[in-house]
C-alpha cells in the first residue's frame, strides 16, 4: 500500500465498461449478440488523437496495467514499471489505453458473464476467441473512443501477437508496432505446455465440464497447477536458482512429500493466489488463442506474405533467458519482417529473468524501449 | 560527419536499399537517410550502439555476425552494402566478403592498413604490436584479429575475382591527400574500397 504516490505513477485510476450492441462475428463462426469491454485509460488524448497507444495483456493479464485503484491497493498495475511519466510509455505525451480482452475474466464479457439467452453465466459455452477476434474488437473500442490511428500497439507475450495481428488486419490504423517477448506462432513445445495446463483443469473433478458455477464451486486444484507449470516456463533456471536456490523451510530433511524447500512453497503460494483470482474457462480460452495465433496460415503459410500489407514501423525485442518465447522466435519473425521489406528493428535484451524479464525494468530494456518511443512521439504526435 | 563517410556518401545512390553492417551509432544511416532518402538496415551488436541508431530513427538489427553472419538476408537484396572498420575484427573476414556481395550489388568497405608507414616503424623499434589512434588495443584485448595491408586485400579481391570499382585512402583524420596516393600502402592509413562482383 502506498502512502503517496509514487512521482512517476500514473496516480489513481479507475476502470470503465463500454457497451457494444453491435453483434460480433468470431472467427469459429459464432456471433456474441452484444457484449462489454472494461478498460482504463493513462494520460490526455490530444486534440488531433495522433498520441494514442494500446497496451495489449498476454495470458492471465487484464485491463489494469498501470497506477493504483485505491490508496490500499498494494501493487500497481501489471505493466506499472514501463507506463507512467517520465517511463518508456510515458503518460505525460502519449494517452494509454489498456482493455481486458473479451473471454476474459476482468470485467469483459466472458465465461463467467451473463449469457442474455440463458440469464445464466456463459461457462463452457462462451465461444472460443482469436488473437483476430480480440483485435476487431479492439479496433471497434478505438472507433468509440475517437481513435482512428494508434502511435503504437504495444504488447508483450501474448500481448505482442496482438500488435502483429493489428499491423496485418488494419494495416492503416496503427503507426508503429512494439513487439515484446513473443512470437509468429507457439512451437510444439509452447502447445505441450499449454495441454498440460489445461489437462490440470478439465481433469480437477471440481471442473464438471466448465460447469462448476453450477455446482457451486471451482476447480481450484486444476487451476492451481495449471499456474505452478506456466509459472515455472516464466522464469529461467538462473532466477529460480538466485531467488530460492535449495534453500529450504526447516534445516534438516523430513523424510515426506509436504512443502519442504521455499521454491516449492513460492509456487504453491502462486498457484492458490491465481487460483481465487481466475477464472478457469478463461484460462483454456486464453491458452487455445495461443495456440491457434499463426498469422501466416492465411497466406500459405508465408509469414512474409502477412506481412506485406503490414504499413508500421516495427520494434521486436526479446530476452535472452526467455524459453518459452525464445531470441530465435522473435528473430524468425524479423526475418520475415526483412523478407517483406519493412522498417524494423531488432534486439535481445540479456536478462536474467527468463520470460518474465518483459515486465522487469531492466535498464537496458528501459533504455531502448524509451528510445523507440521518443522516435514514436517525434513523429506521430 | 567524418570525412570518410563523406566518401562513402557520394558512392550511394539516392533512394537506394542500403544494409550497413557494423554501422556502430548510425551516424551514416542517419546520414544517408537524411540526405539521400535510402532506405535500409544497420545491423550491429553493441547494446549502446543499438540505442543510439534507435534514437537516432535508423532501422537497427541486433546481430552477431560470427555467429550468424548474413544469412538471414535474400541475394541481391541491396544496392549498396557498406562495411566501415569492421572487417579486420570479423572470425571470417573473407566469408564475410563473399556474403556482403551476394547481397548487394556494390559493396563499400573500409578497414586500417596494418602496413601504414607509422605501424611498421612502431613494430620496427619497438618490436611490440603498434599501438594507434586506428589500432588502439593491446595484442590480447584487441578485437581486430584480422589486420591486413592494402595489398592484403587487393590480393584477395584478385583471388576471389572481386572488381575494384574505386579505391581510396586516408589519414587517420579521414582526409585524403595527394601525397598519400604515391605510395597507398605505405602512407595509406585507412582504405575505402568500392567492390563489386
Amino acid at each position: 500500500m502506498p502512502e503517496t504516490l509514487p512521482i512517476d505513477s500514473v496516480g489513481l485510476v479507475t476502470p470503465q465498461t463500454i457497451h457494444f450492441d453491435q453483434p460480433l462475428t468470431l472467427q469459429c463462426g459464432k456471433v456474441l449478440p452484444e457484449y462489454d469491454l472494461i478498460y482504463e485509460t493513462y494520460g490526455q488524448l490530444n486534440s488531433d488523437a495522433s498520441n494514442a497507444v494500446l497496451i495489449c495483456h498476454a495470458l492471465s493479464g487484464h485491463h489494469h496495467a498501470a497506477g493504483f485503484h485505491s490508496m490500499d491497493e498494494k501493487k500497481p498495475g501489471w505493466w506499472d514499471s514501463c507506463i507512467g511519466p517520465g517511463k518508456p510509455i510515458d503518460t505525460s505525451r502519449f494517452f494509454v489505453v489498456s482493455l481486458n480482452n473479451l473471454g476474459g475474466c476482468h470485467g469483459s464479457t466472458g465465461p463467467t458473464s451473463i449469457n442474455p439467452d440463458t440469464n445464466a453465466p456463459y461457462g463452457p459455452e462462451f465461444p472460443v476467441v482469436t488473437v483476430k477476434d480480440w483485435v476487431v474488437s479492439q479496433a471497434r473500442l478505438a472507433d468509440k473512443l475517437g481513435i482512428q490511428q494508434w502511435a503504437a500497439v504495444i504488447g508483450g507475450s501474448l500481448g505482442g501477437m496482438q500488435a502483429l495481428q493489428w499491423s496485418i488486419d488494419y494495416p492503416e490504423r496503427i503507426n508503429n508496432a512494439v513487439i515484446i517477448a513473443s512470437t509468429p506462432k507457439l512451437t510444439a513445445q509452447n502447445i505441450a505446455f499449454n495441454e498440460v495446463a489445461r489437462k490440470a483443469i478439465t481433469s480437477d473433478p471440481s471442473f464438471h465440464d466448465g460447469r462448476y458455477f453450477e455446482h457451486d464451486t471451482i476447480p481450484k486444484k486444476g487451476l492451481m497447477l495449471a499456474r505452478m507449470v506456466g509459472h515455472i516456463t516464466y522464469l529461467s533456471d538462473a532466477a529460480m536458482g538466485e531467488k530460492f536456490g535449495r534453500d529450504m523451510r526447516n534445516k534438516a530433511f523430513k523424510f515426506g512429500y509436504d512443502v519442504e524447500f521455499e521454491v516449492e512453497s513460492y509456487l504453491n503460494y502462486q498457484g492458490e493466489r491465481f487460483s481465487e483470482n481466475f477464472d478457469a474457462n478463461t484460462y483454456l480460452l486464453m491458452t487455445r488463442a495461443l495456440d491457434y495465433f499463426d498469422p501466416a496460415k492465411d497466406y500459405d503459410g508465408e509469414l512474409k506474405n502477412a506481412l506485406t500489407k503490414a504499413l508500421c514501423k516495427f520494434m521486436v525485442i526479446s530476452f535472452s533467458t526467455d524459453w518459452r518465447f525464445s531470441p530465435e522466435r522473435s528473430e524468425i519473425l524479423v526475418d520475415e519482417l526483412i523478407k517483406a521489406d519493412k522498417h524494423v528493428s531488432y534486439t535481445e535484451i540479456d536478462a536474467p529473468h527468463g520470460h518474465d524479464a518483459f515486465l522487469i525494468p531492466t535498464p537496458r530494456y528501459m533504455d531502448v524501449f524509451s528510445a523507440f518511443m521518443n522516435r514514436v512521439a517525434k513523429e506521430c504526435c | 560527419m567524418r570525412a570518410d563517410l563523406k566518401i562513402i556518401e557520394q558512392w550511394v545512390q539516392p533512394k537506394s536499399n542500403v544494409l550497413d553492417v557494423g554501422c556502430g551509432d548510425g551516424t551514416l544511416l542517419e546520414h544517408l537517410q537524411n540526405n539521400k532518402q535510402v532506405k535500409g538496415y544497420g545491423l550491429e551488436i553493441s547494446a549502446s550502439n543499438i540505442t543510439s541508431c534507435i534514437n537516432k530513427g535508423v532501422n537497427v538489427l541486433e546481430q552477431n555476425l560470427d555467429a550468424k553472419g548474413l544469412s538471414n538476408f535474400q541475394s541481391n537484396r541491396f544496392d549498396t552494402v557498406i562495411m566501415t572498420q569492421a572487417l579486420q575484427a570479423l572470425r571470417q573476414p573473407d566469408v564475410m566478403l563473399d556474403e556482403m556481395l551476394r547481397l548487394g550489388k556494390e559493396c563499400i568497405v573500409t578497414f586500417p592498413n596494418f602496413a601504414y608507414w607509422r605501424t611498421r616503424f612502431y613494430l620496427m623499434r619497438k618490436g611490440r604490436m603498434p599501438i594507434s589512434e586506428a589500432l588502439p588495443y593491446t595484442w590480447y584485448n584487441t578485437p581486430n584479429i584480422h589486420l591486413c595491408t592494402f595489398k592484403d586485400f587487393e590480393a584477395l579481391c584478385v583471388q576471389k575475382n572481386i572488381h575494384i570499382l574505386d579505391r581510396t585512402v586516408v589519414d587517420r583524420e579521414h582526409q585524403d591527400r595527394w601525397f598519400i596516393h604515391m605510395w597507398p600502402n605505405m602512407l595509406g592509413e585507412i582504405a575505402i574500397y568500392r567492390i563489386t562482383r
